[in-house]
């Protein structure tokens, strides 16, 4: 019992790492009323890396710069804004690395070419081992 | 060219294992700056954070003056530890502003009476929206603004006591 009662109490304790005390921005964990408007949201949320927590999108992070970005996000897609001028705004802020869309940046070349490149050398394998099979 | 054809995979291994090896053993720090370093200052006019402070807006910031903007909250830890540096700076000479990051007038009048309060003024940021405007990714930074409103140089962190020569330098060269 003693146990149980401890485990309750562990639920309903706050972090002591809690980042601030002010409740979350209005739209940091509500989402847009028009499903059409919270999906182009969504999408763009995914792809953009929080800050504090740098391996997750802001979609996924509890932290509140993220809670912050997701609101303000939301807020500017239901004034109309693009999303793409959106991630570019952030992308002028933070650079690069705040979004996770690759981009067609020169030094992501070797990124895009790799596939057609390991491709090219399995057809070429291929075609040797086609015809060494034919030849005996 | 067969004969050597066969050592690739190996010799590709050996490449992935120390890129694998280097990237797991290379501490992560992985500080991210503000891309608007040498641009003007975005626009934005913030409520007064502190009830013995004016509020500030960033057309408050040009004035032919170098100054520091310090982004801090009460509820951070890093942030009270470089509130000494801070008065240290004021005191020599340095105008500090600042802008408060999700905080709460209580809050700040608090933490300024228990750490001294550097700050001419102080502008509230209950959303963090002028911290993204800027390019900030946390608290505590500092910015230094040049006389005609553009950003020249960010710390990133608390500020230590070696790092004031460096703020100093870095004010004296914006001016």
């Amino acid at each position: 019992m003693k146990r149980l009662l401890a485990l309750i109490a562990l639920l309903f304790s706050t972090p002591l790492s809690a980042q601030s005390a002010l409740p979350p921005a209005p739209y940091a964990d509500r989402q847009i009323s028009d499903p059409a408007l919270e999906r182009k949201a969504k999408a763009l949320m995914e792809t953009i890396r929080c800050l504090t927590c740098q391996s997750q999108s802001i979609a996924d992070s509890n932290a509140s710069l993220a809670g912050d970005m997701r609101s303000q996000i939301r807020e500017r897609i239901i004034a109309g804004e693009e999303p793409e001028h959106i991630r570019a705004w952030l992308i002028e802020r933070y650079g690069d690395w705040v979004s996770y869309e690759p981009t067609a940046d020169p030094v992501l070349w070797p990124l895009w070419g790799a596939p057609l490149l390991l491709i090219g050398l399995g057809l070429l394998l291929l075609r040797g081992r086609i015809k060494k099979g034919r030849r005996s | 060219m067969r004969r050597l054809l066969i050592w690739l995979p190996l010799v590709l291994f050996a490449g992935f294992f120390i890129l694998f090896a280097s990237g797991l053993l290379k501490p992560d720090d992985r500080v991210i700056t503000s891309k608007l370093v040498g641009k003007p200052l975005p626009a934005f006019t913030l409520p007064a954070a502190a009830s013995d402070r004016p509020p500030l807006a960033s057309a408050g910031l040009v004035t032919g003056q170098p100054r520091l903007l310090n982004i801090f909250a009460s509820w951070c830890v890093p942030c009270a530890a470089e509130a000494p540096q801070l008065m240290a700076l004021k005191e020599a000479g340095v105008e500090i502003d600042a802008i408060a990051i999700r905080d709460a007038r209580p809050d700040v009048d608090r933490f300024l009476q228990r750490y001294g309060n550097p700050y001419s003024r102080i502008g509230l940021d209950a959303r963090s929206s002028v911290q993204i405007a800027i390019g900030s990714s946390g608290v505590p930074e500092s910015f230094v603004i040049d006389g005609k409103g553009r950003i020249t140089y960010q710390h990133i962190g608390d500020i230590r006591a070696d790092d004031l020569p460096t703020i100093l330098k870095r004010l004296k060269d914006a001016r």
